[in-house]
Formats: structure tokens, C-alpha cells, sequence
């Protein structure tokens, strides 16, 4: 069992939780993920990590509560524990040499975004930081953001806060405004990382995505998390999540992710109707 | 007197059109007096040509004399003896290519039916038995089991006899491997794995679940910080195969493993699990072992109309055991034979909508001896199913053998280990699908067991 230390809520559906897996956090690395099982009859959901203290053995993960399984684990509290807990997961990213990065994060794919541009800045990289949010309610990780950014950016879509529009109007304007970048990070949405991919790629700029798959093992044993990336298959979770951007084939992710919306939304509305959210026979 | 009827007792089964609705197990097990009369029909020969054909070396006619005499729970002694999961290999074994074919009944008639005896055996102690194990005493030396399933289990009960204190690291949420998530409800419950994996704890063995080994921990951890003197690899062949044809990436396509899993595992063929799984109408599963086998059957039991195993060879060289084909036909499972797929189709969301396969014709043998299926130009034809499962095979998992130094593996990805599953490196013992390859339960057994006795062997010599 691993035990829920601290619990934040960062916005209405985001939440924050430090969980104590101390294996998990001796070996963590940027870009790694955990599979999560809250109890017995659960699903198998990874999550990217976003953030580790090696001493005190914890590890933060930031979590959109959309579905059943999230659901359940945003209605739990500190002292709480969740029956598993499995990583880390995957290749840590490597950021190679760069020297000026933009970093892109997409809502609560800027909890990912964060502590790519935290190491980033660490390294005494220059990083500009763009986050993208559909409106001012569900800004998220503002402060922490903007103490690794040599410049941040917020958008939203409704002009509601910082600058009206997408991450890719803003990025656009960075590059037309003279910035060279050597790396582009982008972190959110699948849409979102395939607009940032289409304005990179006529600058020929770099540009790293984290995908985001359905997965069930997450050690590379069922395929499920399959994407293809330069016409090659790769599994997600053991040669990912981070894939060069300009390579992968996002309709094909989006579809394959959209595999089982029909069953989740059923069931959405089957457990608000019965138990608010709350599993009763956990 | 022997009972010198030529064929076995007769298994009761559920019958076909009932079972294949539901995921209770399709084999009911004999009663005592079934097991009795079955067991009249062995000679007890002298040199016991049946033991040898038991990787785990079960001494078959030993036990099969005690439930002739209806003393079921010595019969159960002389069994774990040498077999730490009976309950599992009376089901998945092959016995008909292992111990049931040196049998000398076998030779006019049917050999007498060893593995529904050792099942028996198995279940009349999970009901009647005593539930209370001997721990044996620590010897103090320390042993770490990479992986829960067949091989590391056999492995660590083998060790935790001897007084070693075991720790199995597994990466799943539950112990078992290949018998929890691969091997469905309907041919091994897994309830019964559970009860087998539980007496191994109260044996002593640790089992800790959600390590990945190779990436939170290295085997050098295992042996510098944690203080393992030997370590065994028992990872299996985990990474599935696919055919690298167009369509593999359109939504309802599965791998066997992440089908199986799903189903088995994650139980989402329950409503009150929350794991999904597709509804299918009409399910082709490429492929003839008994993963296929495995996988087309659960596949009808979700309510699939039409279930299809496509297979490039014909049936004589279906890889399946030949009762799981059996078993498979009866149940409805149309079997398209001499077929190979070119490609998967699907609509504008990306779906699958059929699989254009080619008829083939069995030409001249292969380098593995068997005759190579060649394609008959011009005969492509249409299936139309709305899911395509891969079964075409796996392979060891990279992640060890890459994290660890000096383990070397040949091209095929297994790791390399000699006759007593000694690995290139000093301390490491590998064994199961790890070594070969996807093979048997009862072979990866039989390693863990050779394995053990190597590692007992090796720490005695050190101390």
C-alpha cells in the first residue's frame, strides 16, 4: 500500500497528491511515469511523474480527475492509501545540448511541462515557457512555472487571462519575433502537440512530445500503448513516452485513444448515479 | 487387481454450448471414486518410464498407489515433494507429450490419466487437507527471484524448503505471471493460484509486487545493497509480436498479451471491475498455439458471434495441445486453416472492419523440419471482423538484459544459461521462457527446480 502524505487541490478537476513509494523516488527521473491502481477492482492508469524527493521518499503526481479511476483517486485524502504503485516507468528524457528551449505545456500537461523546464533551467539552459489554459479558472503551477522560466507565457483561449488565444499563436510569435530555438518541448493535448509539431517543422526546430497512450503494464509486455513513429512501431511506455514530434502519427494515437470513450462515458455516468464517485465496495 | 479397462475414466466437463457462455471451468475434475478407479489402472512398473517424461520428476506411480488406496492426503506428500504447484500442472500440462506418453498403458489403449489424478490429488487437500505449513529454519542466506511466475516460483519454493530466505520481486500488481494474467478463468481459476502462491508464502517467501527489476532496482543493487547472494531469473517472454502488416495500428487490434490481460488480470469481462475491454461481433485471432487457442476461446465467451483462428499451416501442425483444439471446435471456434493475413482494413474512424487474408499450400520443409506454407496467388479473400487478436508469439523482455552487465543473450533475445541454468555471469541463474523462448508452464517448472538446485549447490560451495 502507499500512502498519500499531501494532498492540493490545484484547480476544480486538477489535483496535486505526494505519494510515499520510496523505491519509486530513489530511481526517478524527469520524464518517467507510475501505473496507479487505487484498490482491488481498479484500473491500471499511468501518470507521469512530476516531481520526487529522494530523501523524504515521496513522489508528486498531478492528476486531471476526468474519468472513473482518477475520480477515485482525486476523492481521496491525505493518510488515505492506494493499493499500487509501480515505476519509475520508461526512458528519462535527454535534452541532448540545447542551449535556448521553448517549453510548451497544454493544461494539466503543464504539471509535465514544469519539471522538464525546472531541469532545463537547473542546467542553466535558456527557457521560455508557454502554458496554454481553455480559461483563467484552471490556471495551474503559475508561480512554480515562473520561477524556471527565463519568460513566461500564459494563453488562454477566451482571452479570460495573459494572452487570448492558443500556445501556437504565442510560439509563433516568439519565433517570428527572432527567437531561436534548438529544442521545443511540448507537453498537453494531442492536438495540441500536433499544431505545436506543424509550426515547428517548416523551422526545422526540434520538437520533443510526451504521449500519452491508453497503457495496461507499462513494462512493455502488451503493445497496448503502441504508436507509430517514422512508420516505425514503438511501445510507448518502454521507448517512450518522449517521441521526437515531427516522426509520430497523432491520428492515429488520437483514434486509438479514443478506443474506449463510449464504455468510460457509460460509466461515468453510471457511478455518479449510484455513488457520487466514490466506489462503495473498495 | 487392475482395472484393465483401455481408455481413461472420462473428465466431466460442462458441455460445450453451456461453457462457452461463461468462464467457469470447462473440466469439472474427478469424484473420489472417479480418481480411485483411475488410479487401479496403473501396473506400478519397476523402472517408471513416466517419471522421466516429468520435467519436475513427480514420483507418478508412488502417488498414483496412494489414491488407489484412497490416501489422498499421502499422495498430496509424495507430490510436493518434488512439485510445488500440483493443482496448476494437473490442468496446463501437456501430459500427453510428457509424462502420459511413456506411460506402458499407453501403448494398447490410453496411458493411464496422471494429470486429472495429480489435479485431484491437489484439489481434494485445497478442500480437505490441512492448511498449516511447516516454515523451515533460515540457513541466513539470502536468494532474489526476478519474476512470479512459473519458473521463479518453483524456484523460490524449491529454496525456501531448504531453508533460504527468498525474495521474489515480481512487476505486477499480483504474483503468478503467465497463470494469472495468460492462462483464462475457464481452464485454470485463479483462485486456485492464489491458494497455490499463498502455501509458498507461508513457506517463508517474500513476494514483493510492482518492482520492475531493471528500473527500480539493477540486479547489482540486488546483490551489493540488498545482500543476495544469488539471484534468479525467472522474467519469462513477455513482449509480443506483430506481424508488421498495414492495419496493425487501427483500433481493435490486440496483441494476445493485452487481450488476455485485460480479461484475465484485470477481470474486465466483470462488471464490477473497471478495466474495459471491446465488444466484439465477429473477433479473428491470428495465430494456432494455445495462447490462440486461449484467446479465441475467452474471445466467444465475451458474447463474439463468430470467432475465427486464422493459421498459415494446416491442423496437423497447429502448435496447440491437441485437447485445447478439441475443446476449442466444440465451443464454435471456426478454424481457417492454410490462411495467412496481408493486411487489416478498417473505415474513416479508424475501426476495423476485416482482415484480407491468402489462402496457402503446404510446400516443401523448412529449416525447423516442417513443411513451409507457400501463398496460392489470386486467393485473397475478406474476413469481416470487427477485432483482430495477434498471437503470433513473444519474446524475453530487453529490459534485464540491458540494464545488467556481462548477461548476455543470443540474437533471439533469451538470455543464455547452461544445463544447470547458469547464466554468463557469476551468481545468476536464469531459467523458464527467459532461456528458451515461449514454451511450457511445466518446462519453466522443471528450470526454477534445476535452478535451485544449482544456486544451493553454489552458495554452499562460497560458505
Amino acid at each position: 500500500m502507499f500512502k498519500i502524505v499531501k494532498k492540493r487541490q490545484l484547480n476544480s478537476s486538477v489535483v496535486l497528491l505526494e505519494i510515499e513509494a520510496p523505491f519509486v523516488a530513489k530511481k526517478a527521473q524527469p520524464g518517467q511515469f507510475i501505473i496507479f491502481r487505487t484498490d482491488e477492482h481498479g484500473e491500471r492508469v499511468p501518470l507521469t511523474i512530476a516531481d520526487f524527493d529522494r530523501e523524504k521518499g515521496t513522489v508528486t503526481i498531478i492528476v486531471q480527475t476526468v474519468g472513473r479511476a482518477t475520480k477515485l483517486l482525486g476523492s481521496m485524502n491525505e493518510g488515505d492509501s492506494i493499493r499500487d504503485f509501480v515505476g519509475p516507468l520508461g526512458v528519462p528524457t535527454h535534452f541532448g545540448d540545447a542551449k535556448r528551449v521553448a517549453v510548451i505545456g497544454g493544461g494539466v500537461g503543464c504539471a509535465i511541462a514544469y519539471p522538464q523546464a525546472k531541469a532545463l533551467h537547473g542546467k542553466g539552459v535558456h527557457v521560455d515557457m508557454i502554458a496554454g489554459f481553455r480559461s483563467k479558472e484552471i490556471v495551474i503551477l503559475e508561480e512554480e512555472m515562473k520561477a524556471v522560466s527565463d519568460n513566461l507565457i500564459i494563453t488562454t483561449d477566451d482571452g479570460s487571462y495573459g494572452k487570448h488565444g492558443f500556445v501556437t499563436n504565442a510560439l509563433q510569435e516568439l519565433i517570428d519575433a527572432g527567437n531561436q530555438y534548438d529544442l521545443v518541448v511540448a507537453i498537453g493535448p494531442i492536438p495540441m502537440m500536433k499544431f505545436v509539431c506543424q509550426v515547428t517543422k517548416p523551422y526545422n526546430i526540434k520538437t520533443m512530445v510526451s504521449l500519452n497512450p491508453i497503457m495496461i503494464d507499462g513494462t512493455g509486455m502488451c503493445g497496448c500503448c503502441r504508436v507509430h513513429v517514422g512508420g516505425e512501431t514503438k511501445f510507448a511506455c518502454v521507448d517512450g513516452p518522449d517521441f521526437d514530434g515531427h516522426q509520430v502519427d497523432f491520428e492515429e494515437l488520437m483514434r486509438r485513444n479514443a478506443n474506449y470513450r463510449e464504455m468510460e462515458q457509460e460509466e461515468n455516468e453510471h457511478i455518479c448515479r449510484l455513488t457520487g464517485g466514490v466506489r462503495t465496495n473498495a | 487387481m487392475p482395472n484393465m479397462s483401455l481408455t481413461k475414466v472420462p473428465m466431466p466437463e460442462q458441455a460445450p454450448d453451456v461453457r462457452n457462455k461463461n468462464f467457469e471451468e470447462v473440466a469439472t475434475g474427478y469424484t473420489e471414486e472417479m480418481a480411485m478407479e483411475e488410479a487401479k489402472r496403473c501396473l506400478n512398473c519397476k523402472h517408471k518410464p513416466c517419471v522421466s517424461g516429468c520435467p519436475v520428476k513427480v514420483r507418478i506411480p508412488e502417488f498414483i498407489q496412494c489414491v488407489a488406496e484412497g490416501d489422498f492426503s499421502k499422495a498430496y506428500e509424495v507430490i510436493t515433494s518434488t512439485n510445488s504447484l500440483p493443482a496448476v500442472c494437473g490442468r496446463v500440462c501437456p501430459q500427453e507429450s510428457q509424462c502420459e506418453s511413456k506411460c506402458v498403458r499407453g501403448i494398447k489403449g490410453e496411458p493411464v490419466a496422471i494429470g486429472r489424478l495429480e489435479r485431484f490429488v491437489a484439489d481434494w487437500y485445497m478442500k480437505n487437507g490441512s492448511d498449516r505449513v511447516e516454515k523451515p529454519a533460515s540457513n541466513g542466506h539470502k536468494v532474489a527471484v526476478i519474476g512470479a511466475g512459473p519458473a521463479g516460483l518453483t524456484c523460490a519454493g524449491d529454496l525456501a524448503k531448504l531453508g533460504y530466505e527468498v525474495t521474489v520481486f515480481e512487476a505486477f500488481h499480483t504474483a503468478g505471471g503467465v497463470l494469472v494474467y495468460g492462462i483464462p478463468e475457464f481452464r485454470l481459476p485463479k483462485e486456485i493460484v492464489k491458494k497455490e502462491i499463498d502455501k509458498l508464502e507461508a513457506l517463508g517467501v517474500q513476494i514483493m509486487t510492482n518492482m520492475v527489476i531493471g528500473k527500480v532496482l539493477s540486479i547489482d543493487e540486488l546483490f551489493d545493497e540488498m545482500g543476495f547472494e544469488a539471484v534468479f531469473i525467472g522474467s519469462g517472454a513477455g513482449l509480443p509480436r506483430f506481424m508488421n502488416i498495414p492495419g496493425e495500428g487501427l483500433v481493435g487490434v490486440y496483441s494476445a498479451n493485452e487481450f488476455l490481460t485485460r480479461m484475465n488480470l484485470m477481470k474486465a469481462y466483470l462488471e464490477d471491475y473497471d478495466t474495459p475491454i471491446r465488444k466484439s461481433k465477429a473477433t479473428a485471432v491470428v495465430g494456432g498455439g494455445n495462447v490462440a487457442m486461449d484467446a479465441a476461446r475467452s474471445a466467444k465467451r465475451l458474447g463474439t458471434e463468430n470467432v475465427y483462428i486464422v493459421y498459415r499451416r494446416s491442423e496437423e501442425e497447429l502448435p496447440a495441445r491437441a485437447e485445447e483444439v478439441h475443446h476449442a471446435k466444440e465451443e464454435g471456434i471456426d478454424f481457417q486453416l492454410l490462411t495467412n493475413p496481408v493486411r487489416i482494413l478498417g473505415d474513416d474512424q479508424g475501426h476495423v472492419t476485416g482482415i484480407e487474408c491468402v489462402r496457402m499450400e503446404l510446400g516443401e520443409p523448412d529449416e525447423s523440419g516442417r513443411r513451409r506454407p507457400v501463398e496460392i496467388p489470386g486467393s485473397n479473400f475478406v474476413l469481416e471482423v470487427d477485432s483482430v487478436i495477434m498471437s503470433i508469439g513473444t519474446s524475453p523482455n530487453p529490459l534485464l538484459r540491458t540494464t545488467t552487465k556481462n548477461l548476455e543473450a543470443n540474437k533471439r533475445g533469451c538470455l543464455i544459461a547452461d544445463e544447470n541454468m547458469k547464466t554468463t555471469r557469476e551468481g545468476v541463474y536464469a531459467g523458464g521462457d527467459a532461456v528458451t523462448g515461449a514454451a511450457t508452464v511445466i518446462l519453466a517448472m522443471g528450470a526454477g527446480k534445476t535452478a535451485a538446485e544449482s544456486i544451493d549447490a553454489y552458495i554452499k560451495s562460497k560458505s
